[in-house]
């Protein structure tokens, strides 16, 4: 508990940071649909007659005249990357930041196992990531109902639910690569949320790289995808849990067993 | 029974040597120093014995238990002082100290505070604002404010001023005297002189010599300091020559009838024969090995 706790306080500013930046971005881009929305429906066609770029971002599927549709593509891609970064960033140095920065010899050096620095560490990364979306959630509801549209509540929470079983997919992977790193890694933690992300778009722009899908979290992730199904495919979000179940046993087995420089 | 006790303890680092087949023991309540130049294994020795690194062969034991199957019992009981502290950046001393306590599951602030008050340090400074010797100073509170039965110190005055290191020494030798175990490792020979009961000397990974420090201090060669006209060449014996105008200065272990006998071919003015000082002798292991004990 001793060291959820220090972890909270050492990563408060930047789950400020990036909580307030995507909520930001969410609002602003709620409080745009209004107006947006009278002249959606030129937008809809010019967005669903752009070939490989409308595929590309599900457009597609969806009308980007309606909230919903709105809200999958653009606020999906907020969560959806933001989101992503963000988890990927608390996975990736929550524990190389303590060799990186030389506290690992002041940590373990005290009788605390290290299975259990593992454990309270993952944790103090889960309730991050839990907060942001939390939050951003939050956002999202009241400024719904600020610009006086109807909560699609099914959708809005199939949508945050894929986000957030996204985020933990790649700070479990994450987690699991900072075991084994020795000087931090936020540069792997972002390239693998980015090459994540644009695998997706792969995916969605070529049908035989389809398969793609179930390797990245996006794929599951797909806002275009969840709006016109109305589910989550529970076929592409198994991989991706088995993908965080195994960097998260993978820490375990590395850092109890780690010779500390 | 004792504090510390290696049994062929052994590391390599890849292909490179750290530490090879070593037997120590530190009995308890011992104020107990370990000597060796740089590179020598000292620091990887300490980090064995606070398993933050895994060995390749043998064991260690700490109050008899095993460093490895009871790590977290035996970081109970000791209080490690790194060379270099480091702390979490943007923390106050204050919640550095408090956090050591906390994940050691005890309430230590009472001794946190006369630690803080005996080393003059301001507990509300930022660590990223602190010099080396008040980083030093805090790293000091953190590791004795449990009251540990092994104190594990790796250098420890580096940074501290000398009322700083002499209080600094009181504190230790307070716990020594409550029952603490001090394990010292230190280059300044002089600490070692002054507060080690017993010391070891570690040279390329291995031990050479483990004995009290009067034991160690004891050798068969005798400084040797000649003022005059001296040529000396050939006779065995002769160590550490130094040679300046007025004559000539060496440490000697050969028969002493031979330089007498070499002298009187000499114009000598003057002739001192003294004990060699402890900074020599240990010189004296560091370069050439020593003899094993």
């Amino acid at each position: 508990m001793t060291l959820i706790k220090h972890e909270m306080k050492q990563g408060r500013l930047s789950l400020i940071i990036w909580t307030a930046s995507i909520g930001f971005l969410f609002a602003v881009c709620l409080f745009l649909f209004p107006e947006m929305k009278g002249e959606m429906d030129g937008v809809s066609e010019i967005f669903s007659s752009m070939g490989s770029f409308t595929e590309a971002f599900g457009m597609d599927q969806i009308n980007f005249g309606t909230l919903i549709g709105f809200y999958a593509v653009e606020c999906g891609n907020i969560l959806g990357l933001g989101g992503a970064f963000f988890a990927a960033l608390c996975g990736i140095s929550v524990l190389a930041k303590e060799e990186k920065e030389h506290t690992a010899e002041f940590l373990l050096t005290h009788p605390v196992n290290r299975s259990s620095i593992v454990t309270e560490k993952l944790i103090s990364v889960m309730i991050q990531v839990t907060i942001m979306n939390v939050i951003v959630f939050g956002i999202s509801i009241l400024s719904i109902i600020a610009i006086g549209e109807e909560i699609p509540w099914k959708e809005l929470l199939l949508l945050h639910l894929a986000y957030y079983l996204l985020q933990i997919e790649l700070a479990g992977i994450c987690f699991g690569i900072s075991a084994f790193l020795k000087r931090g890694g936020l540069g792997i933690g972002l390239g693998i949320a980015a090459i994540m992300y644009f695998l997706n778009i792969i995916a969605n722009i070529t049908e035989s790289a389809e398969f793609l899908k179930y390797i990245t979290p996006f794929g599951y992730a797909d806002g275009s995808d969840i709006v016109a199904n109305g589910n989550i495919d529970i076929r592409m979000v198994l991989p991706g849990m088995i993908f965080c179940m195994v960097g998260i046993i993978a820490a375990y087995i590395k850092y109890c067993k780690k010779d500390i420089a | 029974m004792y504090a510390i006790e290696t049994s062929g303890l052994t590391k390599y680092y890849g292909k490179a040597r750290g530490i090879l087949d070593l037997d120590l023991s530190v009995n308890e309540g011992e104020f107990f120093g370990f000597i060796g130049p740089n590179g020598a294994g000292k620091s990887t020795t300490i980090r064995l014995l606070l398993g933050l690194i895994q060995s390749t062969g043998g064991s260690a034991r700490i109050f008899g238990k095993d460093a490895v199957k009871d790590k977290k019992e035996i970081l109970n009981d000791i209080g490690y002082l790194p060379s270099e502290a480091v702390f979490y950046s943007g923390m106050r001393v204050r919640e550095v100290i408090k956090l050591s306590a906390d994940l050691r599951k005890k309430d230590c602030s009472d001794e946190a505070h006369k630690l803080c008050e005996r080393l003059q340090l301001d507990v509300n400074k930022k660590v990223e604002e602190l010099s080396f010797g008040n980083r030093k100073k805090a790293a000091i509170v953190c590791a004795l404010q449990h009251n540990p039965k092994l104190c594990i110190l790796d250098e420890p005055t580096g940074g501290l001023d000398p009322l700083m290191q002499r209080e600094f020494f009181y504190i230790l030798r307070e716990k020594n005297r409550q029952g603490a175990t001090i394990f010292l490792s230190s280059h300044v020979l002089s600490e070692i002189q002054r507060n080690c009961s017993r010391a070891a000397i570690i040279r390329e990974g291995r031990l050479i010599a483990c004995d009290s420090v009067e034991e160690l201090g004891k050798t068969n060669a005798k400084r040797v300091t000649v003022r005059g006209d001296i040529h000396l060449s050939g006779l065995p014996g002769i160590r550490d020559m130094q040679k300046s105008e007025e004559g000539v200065s060496f440490l000697y272990s050969g028969d002493i009838n031979a330089l007498i006998h070499a002298l009187s071919e000499n114009h000598v003015y003057d002739l001192n024969v003294s004990e060699p000082d402890l900074e020599e002798i240990f010189m004296h292991y560091y370069l050439d090995g020593g003899e094993e004990k």
